[in-house]
Protein backbone atom coordinates (compact mmCIF):
# COMPACT_ATOMS: atom_id res chain seq x y z
CA UNK A 1 0.00 0.00 0.00
CA UNK A 2 2.75 3.01 1.05
CA UNK A 3 4.14 1.72 -2.19
CA UNK A 4 1.45 2.99 -3.99
CA UNK A 5 0.91 6.16 -2.49
CA UNK A 6 4.76 6.91 -2.70
CA UNK A 7 4.41 5.92 -6.49
CA UNK A 8 1.25 7.99 -7.45
CA UNK A 9 2.92 10.86 -4.89
CA UNK A 10 5.91 11.10 -7.14
CA UNK A 11 3.99 10.80 -10.25
CA UNK A 12 2.12 13.84 -10.05
CA UNK A 13 5.80 15.66 -10.06
CA UNK A 14 7.31 13.88 -12.76
CA UNK A 15 4.09 14.57 -14.66
CA UNK A 16 3.10 18.48 -15.13
CA UNK A 17 -0.07 17.72 -12.95
CA UNK A 18 1.66 18.96 -9.77
CA UNK A 19 3.58 22.02 -10.96
CA UNK A 20 0.43 23.18 -13.04
CA UNK A 21 -1.87 22.63 -9.57
CA UNK A 22 0.61 24.30 -7.47
CA UNK A 23 0.64 27.39 -9.50
CA UNK A 24 -2.92 27.53 -10.24
CA UNK A 25 -3.43 27.49 -6.51
CA UNK A 26 -1.03 30.20 -5.56
CA UNK A 27 -2.02 32.59 -8.54
CA UNK A 28 -5.45 32.71 -7.80
CA UNK A 29 -4.90 33.27 -3.63
CA UNK A 30 -1.86 35.47 -4.54
CA UNK A 31 -4.57 37.40 -6.41
CA UNK A 32 -7.47 37.33 -4.40
CA UNK A 33 -5.31 38.53 -1.00
CA UNK A 34 -3.72 41.46 -3.19
CA UNK A 35 -7.41 42.54 -4.20
CA UNK A 36 -9.61 41.43 -1.11
CA UNK A 37 -7.01 41.91 1.52
CA UNK A 38 -4.11 44.36 0.13
CA UNK A 39 -5.65 46.45 -1.82
CA UNK A 40 -8.94 47.24 0.59
CA UNK A 41 -6.24 47.25 3.96
CA UNK A 42 -7.27 44.61 5.66
CA UNK A 43 -5.73 41.68 7.03
CA UNK A 44 -8.99 39.35 7.08
CA UNK A 45 -8.72 36.77 4.95
CA UNK A 46 -11.74 34.51 4.82
CA UNK A 47 -13.52 36.68 1.47
CA UNK A 48 -10.03 35.29 0.24
CA UNK A 49 -11.29 31.75 1.41
CA UNK A 50 -14.72 32.19 -0.06
CA UNK A 51 -13.35 32.69 -3.38
CA UNK A 52 -10.93 30.18 -3.56
CA UNK A 53 -13.57 27.47 -2.55
CA UNK A 54 -14.57 27.69 -6.44
CA UNK A 55 -10.99 27.17 -7.60
CA UNK A 56 -10.85 24.08 -5.74
CA UNK A 57 -13.80 23.10 -7.12
CA UNK A 58 -11.29 22.71 -10.87
CA UNK A 59 -8.25 22.07 -8.71
CA UNK A 60 -9.31 18.64 -6.85
CA UNK A 61 -10.21 16.64 -10.66
CA UNK A 62 -6.73 17.90 -11.74
CA UNK A 63 -5.75 15.87 -8.95
CA UNK A 64 -7.65 12.76 -9.19
CA UNK A 65 -8.39 12.61 -12.64
CA UNK A 66 -5.99 10.44 -13.53
CA UNK A 67 -5.65 8.11 -10.35
CA UNK A 68 -7.81 5.44 -11.69
CA UNK A 69 -8.41 5.99 -15.38
CA UNK A 70 -4.69 5.92 -16.63
CA UNK A 71 -3.85 2.36 -14.93
CA UNK A 72 -7.05 1.29 -16.53
CA UNK A 73 -5.79 2.77 -19.96
CA UNK A 74 -2.24 1.54 -19.59
CA UNK A 75 -2.92 -1.80 -18.45
CA UNK A 76 -1.29 -1.25 -15.24
CA UNK A 77 -4.37 -2.09 -13.31
CA UNK A 78 -3.47 -5.72 -13.86
CA UNK A 79 -0.01 -5.17 -11.91
CA UNK A 80 -2.44 -3.48 -8.96
CA UNK A 81 -4.87 -6.15 -9.22
CA UNK A 82 -2.54 -9.48 -8.89
CA UNK A 83 0.20 -7.85 -6.31
CA UNK A 84 -0.44 -9.07 -3.24
CA UNK A 85 -1.96 -5.96 -1.82
CA UNK A 86 -6.26 -5.76 -1.58
CA UNK A 87 -8.68 -3.45 -3.48
CA UNK A 88 -9.64 -1.43 -0.54
CA UNK A 89 -5.84 -0.82 0.09
CA UNK A 90 -4.81 0.07 -3.34
CA UNK A 91 -8.25 2.80 -3.27
CA UNK A 92 -7.47 4.32 0.22
CA UNK A 93 -3.39 4.09 -1.57
CA UNK A 94 -4.43 6.72 -4.35
CA UNK A 95 -6.63 8.31 -1.94
CA UNK A 96 -3.93 9.13 0.37
CA UNK A 97 -1.67 10.22 -2.56
CA UNK A 98 -4.35 12.61 -3.80
CA UNK A 99 -5.31 14.24 0.02
CA UNK A 100 -1.33 14.71 0.24
CA UNK A 101 -1.09 16.58 -3.05
CA UNK A 102 -4.27 18.41 -1.66
CA UNK A 103 -2.29 19.56 1.77
CA UNK A 104 0.41 20.50 -0.38
CA UNK A 105 -1.44 23.23 -2.33
CA UNK A 106 -3.27 24.62 1.08
CA UNK A 107 0.13 25.47 2.25
CA UNK A 108 0.13 28.44 0.05
CA UNK A 109 -2.79 30.03 2.04
CA UNK A 110 -0.30 29.39 5.30
CA UNK A 111 2.26 31.41 3.34
CA UNK A 112 -0.47 34.01 2.45
CA UNK A 113 -1.10 34.29 5.83
CA UNK A 114 2.26 34.51 7.14
CA UNK A 115 3.40 37.19 4.32
CA UNK A 116 0.16 39.16 5.55
CA UNK A 117 1.35 39.07 9.21
CA UNK A 118 4.27 41.28 8.44
CA UNK A 119 2.03 44.26 7.22
CA UNK A 120 -0.70 43.58 9.85
CA UNK A 121 -2.18 40.79 12.19
CA UNK A 122 -4.60 38.45 10.42
CA UNK A 123 -6.86 36.17 12.28
CA UNK A 124 -5.35 33.03 12.21
CA UNK A 125 -8.38 30.95 14.10
CA UNK A 126 -10.12 32.17 10.74
CA UNK A 127 -7.08 30.98 8.27
CA UNK A 128 -6.92 27.62 10.34
CA UNK A 129 -10.50 26.87 10.12
CA UNK A 130 -10.37 27.54 6.71
CA UNK A 131 -7.65 25.63 5.74
CA UNK A 132 -9.37 21.97 8.13
CA UNK A 133 -12.52 23.33 6.17
CA UNK A 134 -10.84 22.92 2.84
CA UNK A 135 -9.46 19.83 3.85
CA UNK A 136 -12.25 17.78 4.91
CA UNK A 137 -14.43 19.60 1.74
CA UNK A 138 -11.07 18.63 -0.33
CA UNK A 139 -11.25 15.36 0.75
CA UNK A 140 -14.94 14.59 0.51
CA UNK A 141 -14.31 16.03 -3.11
CA UNK A 142 -11.57 13.95 -3.84
CA UNK A 143 -13.28 10.77 -3.13
CA UNK A 144 -15.51 11.69 -5.95
CA UNK A 145 -12.98 12.46 -8.62
CA UNK A 146 -11.98 8.93 -7.46
CA UNK A 147 -14.70 7.43 -7.84
CA UNK A 148 -15.32 9.06 -11.11
CA UNK A 149 -11.59 8.34 -12.45
CA UNK A 150 -12.73 4.37 -12.03
CA UNK A 151 -15.61 4.33 -14.04
CA UNK A 152 -14.02 5.39 -16.98
CA UNK A 153 -10.29 5.11 -19.63
CA UNK A 154 -10.37 8.66 -20.49
CA UNK A 155 -8.60 11.05 -18.03
CA UNK A 156 -10.38 13.81 -19.78
CA UNK A 157 -13.83 12.90 -19.01
CA UNK A 158 -12.83 11.56 -15.41
CA UNK A 159 -11.58 15.50 -15.39
CA UNK A 160 -14.91 17.10 -16.99
CA UNK A 161 -17.61 15.07 -15.26
CA UNK A 162 -15.86 15.04 -11.43
CA UNK A 163 -15.62 18.84 -12.16
CA UNK A 164 -19.44 18.99 -13.33
CA UNK A 165 -20.50 16.53 -10.34
CA UNK A 166 -18.47 18.73 -7.80
CA UNK A 167 -19.90 21.95 -8.94
CA UNK A 168 -23.32 20.25 -8.34
CA UNK A 169 -22.95 19.04 -5.25
CA UNK A 170 -21.66 21.99 -3.98
CA UNK A 171 -23.73 24.36 -5.23
CA UNK A 172 -27.07 22.08 -3.95
CA UNK A 173 -27.58 25.68 -1.78
CA UNK A 174 -29.15 27.19 -4.86
CA UNK A 175 -31.32 24.64 -5.72
CA UNK A 176 -32.42 24.42 -2.34
CA UNK A 177 -34.45 27.59 -2.75
CA UNK A 178 -36.43 26.56 -5.90
CA UNK A 179 -37.75 23.78 -3.67
CA UNK A 180 -41.69 23.41 -3.03
CA UNK A 181 -41.20 21.94 0.54
CA UNK A 182 -39.61 23.52 3.32
CA UNK A 183 -38.55 19.74 4.36
CA UNK A 184 -37.04 19.37 1.11
CA UNK A 185 -35.46 22.56 1.33
CA UNK A 186 -33.70 21.76 4.45
CA UNK A 187 -32.70 18.43 3.40
CA UNK A 188 -31.19 19.83 0.03
CA UNK A 189 -29.66 22.66 1.56
CA UNK A 190 -27.69 20.70 4.28
CA UNK A 191 -26.30 17.96 1.13
CA UNK A 192 -24.81 21.37 -0.03
CA UNK A 193 -21.13 21.62 0.44
CA UNK A 194 -20.98 25.45 -0.12
CA UNK A 195 -23.21 25.75 3.44
CA UNK A 196 -21.37 22.77 4.65
CA UNK A 197 -17.80 24.72 4.16
CA UNK A 198 -19.63 28.39 5.21
CA UNK A 199 -19.58 27.00 8.90
CA UNK A 200 -15.73 26.82 8.99
CA UNK A 201 -15.23 29.63 7.17
CA UNK A 202 -17.09 31.63 10.33
CA UNK A 203 -14.43 30.09 12.37
CA UNK A 204 -16.62 27.41 13.57
CA UNK A 205 -15.92 23.25 13.80
CA UNK A 206 -19.67 21.93 13.96
CA UNK A 207 -19.13 18.15 14.34
CA UNK A 208 -22.34 17.89 12.10
CA UNK A 209 -20.22 19.17 8.98
CA UNK A 210 -17.29 17.19 10.20
CA UNK A 211 -19.30 13.97 10.05
CA UNK A 212 -20.94 15.01 6.91
CA UNK A 213 -17.91 15.18 4.74
CA UNK A 214 -15.86 12.04 6.53
CA UNK A 215 -19.08 10.19 5.40
CA UNK A 216 -19.05 11.53 1.57
CA UNK A 217 -15.52 10.64 1.57
CA UNK A 218 -16.17 6.88 2.78
CA UNK A 219 -19.06 6.41 0.51
CA UNK A 220 -17.15 7.27 -2.60
CA UNK A 221 -14.50 5.26 -1.73
CA UNK A 222 -16.53 2.68 -0.90
CA UNK A 223 -18.08 2.56 -4.26
CA UNK A 224 -14.83 3.25 -6.31
CA UNK A 225 -14.15 -0.13 -4.20
CA UNK A 226 -16.75 -2.20 -5.46
CA UNK A 227 -16.19 -0.76 -8.78
CA UNK A 228 -12.62 -2.45 -9.12
CA UNK A 229 -14.18 -5.71 -7.37
CA UNK A 230 -17.35 -5.49 -10.02
CA UNK A 231 -14.64 -5.23 -13.16
CA UNK A 232 -13.57 -8.73 -12.13
CA UNK A 233 -17.13 -10.16 -12.55
CA UNK A 234 -17.79 -8.42 -15.96
CA UNK B 1 1.43 -26.77 -7.34
CA UNK B 2 -1.55 -25.38 -9.96
CA UNK B 3 -4.59 -27.08 -9.87
CA UNK B 4 -7.37 -25.71 -12.02
CA UNK B 5 -10.81 -27.22 -11.69
CA UNK B 6 -13.89 -26.63 -14.05
CA UNK B 7 -13.48 -23.27 -15.15
CA UNK B 8 -15.85 -21.02 -16.75
CA UNK B 9 -16.72 -17.63 -17.36
CA UNK B 10 -19.04 -15.93 -19.20
CA UNK B 11 -18.69 -12.48 -21.05
CA UNK B 12 -22.04 -10.55 -21.83
CA UNK B 13 -22.32 -12.36 -25.26
CA UNK B 14 -20.29 -15.18 -25.44
CA UNK B 15 -18.94 -17.93 -23.45
CA UNK B 16 -15.05 -17.05 -22.93
CA UNK B 17 -13.96 -20.55 -20.82
CA UNK B 18 -16.23 -23.87 -20.71
CA UNK B 19 -14.77 -26.25 -18.47
CA UNK B 20 -11.46 -26.34 -18.29
CA UNK B 21 -9.35 -28.16 -16.10
CA UNK B 22 -5.66 -29.15 -15.76
CA UNK B 23 -2.91 -29.78 -12.53
CA UNK B 24 0.73 -28.99 -12.81
CA UNK B 25 3.06 -30.37 -10.81
CA UNK B 26 6.44 -28.39 -9.36
CA UNK B 27 8.33 -27.99 -12.54
CA UNK B 28 6.01 -28.30 -14.97
CA UNK B 29 5.94 -25.84 -17.77
CA UNK B 30 2.76 -25.53 -19.61
CA UNK B 31 2.18 -24.19 -22.94
CA UNK B 32 -1.20 -23.10 -24.09
CA UNK B 33 -1.96 -22.55 -27.87
CA UNK B 34 -4.86 -21.88 -29.74
CA UNK B 35 -5.67 -19.23 -31.47
CA UNK B 36 -7.03 -15.46 -30.86
CA UNK B 37 -9.85 -15.38 -28.56
CA UNK B 38 -9.61 -18.45 -27.65
CA UNK B 39 -9.42 -17.76 -23.85
CA UNK B 40 -5.73 -18.06 -23.03
CA UNK B 41 -5.58 -14.81 -21.71
CA UNK B 42 -8.58 -15.37 -19.72
CA UNK B 43 -7.55 -18.27 -18.59
CA UNK B 44 -4.76 -16.77 -17.34
CA UNK B 45 -6.38 -13.55 -16.03
CA UNK B 46 -8.21 -15.92 -13.79
CA UNK B 47 -5.55 -17.88 -12.69
CA UNK B 48 -4.05 -14.56 -11.30
CA UNK B 49 -6.89 -13.82 -9.79
CA UNK B 50 -7.46 -10.14 -12.21
CA UNK B 51 -10.74 -12.00 -13.19
CA UNK B 52 -12.79 -13.84 -11.35
CA UNK B 53 -14.41 -17.45 -12.59
CA UNK B 54 -18.41 -18.13 -12.58
CA UNK B 55 -17.84 -20.80 -11.66
CA UNK B 56 -14.69 -23.40 -10.45
CA UNK B 57 -11.57 -23.06 -8.19
CA UNK B 58 -8.05 -22.02 -8.95
CA UNK B 59 -5.40 -23.70 -6.29
CA UNK B 60 -1.61 -22.05 -5.99
CA UNK B 61 0.32 -24.43 -3.86
CA UNK B 62 -2.52 -25.79 -1.80
CA UNK B 63 -4.01 -21.84 -1.29
CA UNK B 64 -7.48 -21.12 -3.28
CA UNK B 65 -7.11 -17.53 -5.35
CA UNK B 66 -10.42 -16.68 -4.30
CA UNK B 67 -10.14 -17.71 -0.69
CA UNK B 68 -6.93 -16.38 0.25
CA UNK B 69 -6.09 -13.83 -2.95
CA UNK B 70 -3.45 -11.90 -1.36
CA UNK B 71 -1.53 -15.38 0.49
CA UNK B 72 -2.14 -17.05 -3.18
CA UNK B 73 -0.89 -13.85 -5.37
CA UNK B 74 2.54 -13.82 -3.38
CA UNK B 75 3.18 -17.06 -5.13
CA UNK B 76 3.13 -15.85 -8.51
CA UNK B 77 4.59 -13.72 -11.01
CA UNK B 78 2.58 -12.94 -13.79
CA UNK B 79 3.53 -11.05 -17.44
CA UNK B 80 0.35 -10.07 -19.35
CA UNK B 81 -0.54 -9.42 -22.81
CA UNK B 82 0.49 -6.35 -22.11
CA UNK B 83 3.38 -5.59 -20.00
CA UNK B 84 1.72 -3.52 -17.12
CA UNK B 85 4.57 -0.85 -16.99
CA UNK B 86 3.97 3.04 -15.66
CA UNK B 87 5.54 5.17 -18.21
CA UNK B 88 7.03 7.66 -16.51
CA UNK B 89 9.03 6.01 -14.45
CA UNK B 90 12.87 4.68 -14.95
CA UNK B 91 13.17 1.30 -15.31
CA UNK B 92 15.22 0.77 -11.58
CA UNK B 93 11.95 2.76 -10.11
CA UNK B 94 9.61 0.76 -11.83
CA UNK B 95 11.15 -2.07 -10.47
CA UNK B 96 12.08 -0.85 -7.25
CA UNK B 97 8.34 0.04 -6.66
CA UNK B 98 6.61 -3.19 -7.89
CA UNK B 99 9.75 -5.02 -5.50
CA UNK B 100 7.81 -3.25 -2.65
CA UNK B 101 4.25 -3.94 -4.34
CA UNK B 102 4.95 -7.52 -4.44
CA UNK B 103 5.98 -6.97 -0.66
CA UNK B 104 9.25 -8.97 -1.58
CA UNK B 105 11.42 -9.82 1.61
CA UNK B 106 14.83 -9.79 0.18
CA UNK B 107 17.75 -7.29 -0.51
CA UNK B 108 16.16 -4.98 -2.98
CA UNK B 109 19.32 -3.68 -4.80
CA UNK B 110 20.89 -6.99 -5.09
CA UNK B 111 17.90 -9.00 -6.08
CA UNK B 112 16.76 -6.46 -8.75
CA UNK B 113 19.87 -6.28 -10.23
CA UNK B 114 20.46 -10.08 -10.36
CA UNK B 115 17.27 -9.90 -12.22
CA UNK B 116 17.66 -7.33 -14.63
CA UNK B 117 21.32 -9.31 -15.20
CA UNK B 118 18.57 -12.12 -16.16
CA UNK B 119 16.52 -10.32 -19.07
CA UNK B 120 19.59 -8.50 -19.91
CA UNK B 121 18.27 -5.10 -19.27
CA UNK B 122 21.20 -3.96 -17.08
CA UNK B 123 22.17 -1.40 -20.22
CA UNK B 124 18.65 0.63 -19.41
CA UNK B 125 17.57 0.54 -15.90
CA UNK B 126 18.39 4.35 -15.60
CA UNK B 127 15.89 5.28 -18.75
CA UNK B 128 12.72 5.89 -18.66
CA UNK B 129 10.19 2.94 -20.00
CA UNK B 130 8.72 5.67 -22.01
CA UNK B 131 11.49 5.51 -24.43
CA UNK B 132 12.11 1.71 -24.46
CA UNK B 133 11.82 -0.08 -27.40
CA UNK B 134 9.07 -3.27 -27.63
CA UNK B 135 11.92 -5.81 -27.24
CA UNK B 136 13.01 -4.07 -23.99
CA UNK B 137 9.66 -3.42 -23.05
CA UNK B 138 8.51 -7.22 -23.03
CA UNK B 139 11.97 -8.01 -20.77
CA UNK B 140 11.16 -5.31 -18.59
CA UNK B 141 7.54 -6.70 -18.04
CA UNK B 142 9.04 -10.61 -17.46
CA UNK B 143 12.16 -8.67 -14.77
CA UNK B 144 8.86 -7.29 -12.66
CA UNK B 145 7.13 -11.07 -12.87
CA UNK B 146 10.25 -12.55 -11.74
CA UNK B 147 10.95 -10.50 -8.65
CA UNK B 148 10.62 -12.29 -5.51
CA UNK B 149 11.34 -15.67 -7.33
CA UNK B 150 7.82 -16.84 -6.91
CA UNK B 151 7.20 -20.49 -7.75
CA UNK B 152 4.80 -19.80 -9.88
CA UNK B 153 5.13 -17.88 -13.47
CA UNK B 154 2.41 -16.86 -15.70
CA UNK B 155 3.79 -15.75 -18.96
CA UNK B 156 1.43 -14.20 -21.11
CA UNK B 157 2.88 -14.93 -25.11
CA UNK B 158 6.52 -13.92 -23.04
CA UNK B 159 8.66 -13.37 -26.66
CA UNK B 160 6.44 -11.08 -28.63
CA UNK B 161 8.38 -8.34 -29.64
CA UNK B 162 11.66 -9.42 -29.35
CA UNK B 163 14.06 -9.85 -31.98
CA UNK B 164 15.55 -13.53 -33.44
CA UNK B 165 18.53 -13.50 -30.74
CA UNK B 166 16.42 -12.24 -27.55
CA UNK B 167 13.76 -14.99 -28.26
CA UNK B 168 16.83 -17.76 -28.47
CA UNK B 169 18.19 -15.99 -25.29
CA UNK B 170 14.25 -15.57 -23.63
CA UNK B 171 13.33 -19.05 -24.38
CA UNK B 172 16.58 -20.26 -22.91
CA UNK B 173 16.20 -18.22 -19.32
CA UNK B 174 12.14 -19.78 -19.25
CA UNK B 175 13.69 -23.58 -19.61
CA UNK B 176 16.63 -22.56 -16.96
CA UNK B 177 13.63 -20.85 -14.58
CA UNK B 178 11.61 -24.34 -15.24
CA UNK B 179 14.29 -26.04 -13.18
CA UNK B 180 13.03 -24.34 -10.46
CA UNK B 181 9.24 -22.71 -11.22
CA UNK B 182 5.93 -23.89 -12.54
CA UNK B 183 5.71 -22.06 -15.70
CA UNK B 184 2.30 -21.51 -17.77
CA UNK B 185 3.02 -19.64 -20.89
CA UNK B 186 0.92 -19.20 -23.97
CA UNK B 187 2.12 -18.61 -27.03
CA UNK B 188 1.25 -18.32 -31.17
CA UNK B 189 4.55 -19.77 -31.95
CA UNK B 190 4.31 -23.40 -32.03
CA UNK B 191 8.05 -23.84 -32.69
CA UNK B 192 8.22 -22.20 -29.32
CA UNK B 193 5.77 -24.05 -27.04
CA UNK B 194 7.47 -27.06 -28.62
CA UNK B 195 11.04 -25.93 -27.61
CA UNK B 196 10.20 -24.68 -24.27
CA UNK B 197 7.33 -26.60 -22.95
CA UNK B 198 6.66 -30.26 -21.58
CA UNK B 199 2.99 -30.16 -21.62
CA UNK B 200 0.86 -28.72 -24.32
CA UNK B 201 -2.61 -27.63 -23.94
CA UNK B 202 -4.63 -26.39 -27.00
CA UNK B 203 -7.18 -24.22 -26.52
CA UNK B 204 -10.03 -22.74 -28.85
CA UNK B 205 -13.63 -21.61 -28.18
CA UNK B 206 -12.67 -21.70 -25.14
CA UNK B 207 -12.61 -25.68 -24.29
CA UNK B 208 -9.68 -27.78 -24.32
CA UNK B 209 -9.52 -29.15 -27.36
CA UNK B 210 -6.48 -31.25 -26.79
CA UNK B 211 -3.73 -31.75 -23.81
CA UNK B 212 -0.65 -33.88 -23.63
CA UNK B 213 2.90 -34.33 -23.32
CA UNK B 214 4.99 -32.30 -26.15
CA UNK B 215 6.51 -35.38 -26.88
CA UNK B 216 3.70 -36.92 -27.80
CA UNK B 217 2.06 -34.67 -29.52
CA UNK B 218 4.72 -33.79 -31.79
CA UNK B 219 6.09 -37.26 -32.56
CA UNK B 220 9.52 -35.64 -34.07
CA UNK B 221 12.49 -38.22 -34.35
CA UNK B 222 10.12 -41.25 -34.85
CA UNK B 223 12.06 -42.19 -37.88
CA UNK B 224 10.02 -45.58 -38.41
CA UNK B 225 7.38 -43.27 -40.19
CA UNK B 226 8.66 -41.36 -43.17
CA UNK B 227 11.91 -40.07 -44.79
CA UNK B 228 12.65 -37.33 -46.98
CA UNK B 229 15.51 -38.72 -49.31
CA UNK B 230 17.47 -36.81 -52.41
CA UNK B 231 19.25 -39.46 -54.70
CA UNK B 232 21.48 -38.94 -57.57
CA UNK B 233 20.23 -40.88 -60.42
CA UNK B 234 17.79 -42.10 -63.01
CA UNK B 235 14.64 -41.94 -61.07
CA UNK B 236 12.47 -45.14 -62.30
CA UNK B 237 15.81 -46.86 -61.26
CA UNK B 238 16.06 -45.60 -58.13
CA UNK B 239 12.29 -45.82 -57.38
CA UNK B 240 12.51 -49.71 -58.36
CA UNK B 241 15.56 -50.19 -56.13
CA UNK B 242 13.90 -48.42 -53.31
CA UNK B 243 10.44 -50.53 -53.12
CA UNK B 244 12.32 -53.32 -53.00
CA UNK B 245 13.88 -52.87 -49.64
CA UNK B 246 12.15 -55.03 -47.24
CA UNK B 247 9.70 -52.73 -44.95
CA UNK B 248 9.31 -49.77 -47.48
CA UNK B 249 5.87 -49.33 -48.08
CA UNK B 250 5.21 -46.72 -50.65
CA UNK B 251 7.86 -44.69 -52.69
CA UNK B 252 6.72 -41.18 -54.13
CA UNK B 253 8.44 -39.47 -56.76
CA UNK B 254 8.35 -36.11 -56.09
CA UNK B 255 10.14 -35.11 -59.19
CA UNK B 256 13.43 -33.51 -60.00
CA UNK B 257 15.20 -31.00 -57.27
CA UNK B 258 18.74 -30.57 -59.08
CA UNK B 259 20.37 -31.72 -62.51
CA UNK B 260 19.95 -35.47 -62.37
CA UNK B 261 18.78 -35.59 -58.69
CA UNK B 262 14.87 -36.04 -57.60
CA UNK B 263 13.41 -36.03 -54.51
CA UNK B 264 11.71 -39.30 -53.06
CA UNK B 265 9.11 -39.30 -49.87
CA UNK B 266 9.71 -43.25 -48.36
CA UNK B 267 6.51 -44.60 -46.34
CA UNK B 268 8.22 -47.27 -44.25
CA UNK B 269 6.98 -49.69 -41.51
CA UNK B 270 10.46 -49.74 -39.26
CA UNK B 271 13.82 -47.98 -39.23
CA UNK B 272 15.13 -48.85 -42.70
CA UNK B 273 17.56 -46.03 -42.93
CA UNK B 274 20.67 -47.61 -43.09
CA UNK B 275 19.05 -50.46 -45.38
CA UNK B 276 18.67 -47.61 -47.94
CA UNK B 277 22.02 -46.29 -47.58
CA UNK B 278 23.60 -49.78 -48.44
CA UNK B 279 21.46 -50.56 -50.77
CA UNK B 280 22.24 -47.15 -52.47
CA UNK B 281 25.86 -47.67 -51.57
CA UNK B 282 25.79 -50.94 -53.44
CA UNK B 283 24.76 -49.19 -56.78
CA UNK B 284 25.66 -46.77 -58.76
CA UNK B 285 23.64 -44.07 -57.03
CA UNK B 286 24.35 -41.82 -54.53
CA UNK B 287 22.50 -40.49 -51.54
CA UNK B 288 22.59 -36.53 -51.00
CA UNK B 289 20.00 -36.23 -48.04
CA UNK B 290 18.16 -38.43 -45.75
CA UNK B 291 15.73 -36.72 -43.03
CA UNK B 292 12.90 -38.24 -41.34
CA UNK B 293 9.65 -36.56 -41.14
CA UNK B 294 8.03 -36.36 -38.17
CA UNK B 295 4.48 -35.68 -37.58
CA UNK B 296 4.88 -31.79 -36.05
CA UNK B 297 2.89 -29.76 -33.65
CA UNK B 298 1.49 -27.71 -36.74
CA UNK B 299 -0.31 -30.92 -38.01
CA UNK B 300 -1.60 -31.69 -34.77
CA UNK B 301 -2.13 -28.54 -33.76
CA UNK B 302 -3.88 -27.48 -37.27
CA UNK B 303 -5.99 -30.85 -37.46
CA UNK B 304 -7.73 -29.48 -33.87
CA UNK B 305 -8.45 -26.13 -34.44
CA UNK B 306 -10.18 -26.84 -37.70
CA UNK B 307 -12.10 -29.72 -36.18
CA UNK B 308 -10.47 -32.64 -37.42
CA UNK B 309 -9.79 -34.20 -33.75
CA UNK B 310 -11.96 -34.20 -30.90
CA UNK B 311 -10.44 -34.79 -27.50
CA UNK B 312 -11.24 -37.83 -26.36
CA UNK B 313 -12.52 -37.29 -22.96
Amino acid sequence: MSAIFKREFVSYFTSPVAYVVLAAVMFFSGIFVWVQCLYVGTSDMSSVFQSMFFIMLFVIPLITMRLFSEDKKQKTDQALLTAPVSIAGIVSAKFLSALLMLLLCLCSFIVDGVALSFIGYPDWSVIIGNVFGMVLMGAALAAVGIFVSSLTESVIVAAIVSFAVNVLISLLDTVASTMPVAFLKNFVSSLSFQTRYGHFALGLFPLSDIIYFASVCLVFLFLTDRVLERRRWA
Amino acid sequence: MIKVRNLTKSYVRNKALDDVSFTLEDGDILGFLGPNGAGKSTTMNIITGYLSSDEGSVEIDGTDIMEEPERAKKKIGYLPEVPPLYNDMTVQKYLEFMFRLKKVRLPMKEHIFKICEMVKITDVQDRIIKHLSKGYRQRVGLAQALLGDPPVLILDEPTVGLDPQQIIEIRKLIRELGKEHTIILSSHVLSEVQAVCDKIIIINHGRIAARGLTAEMTRTGDSTQRLNLVIEGKNTAVKALLSRIDGVSDVMDKGECEKGCYEYTVDCKKDVRRLIFRAIARSDFSILSMSPVGVSLEDTYLDIISGKTEEED
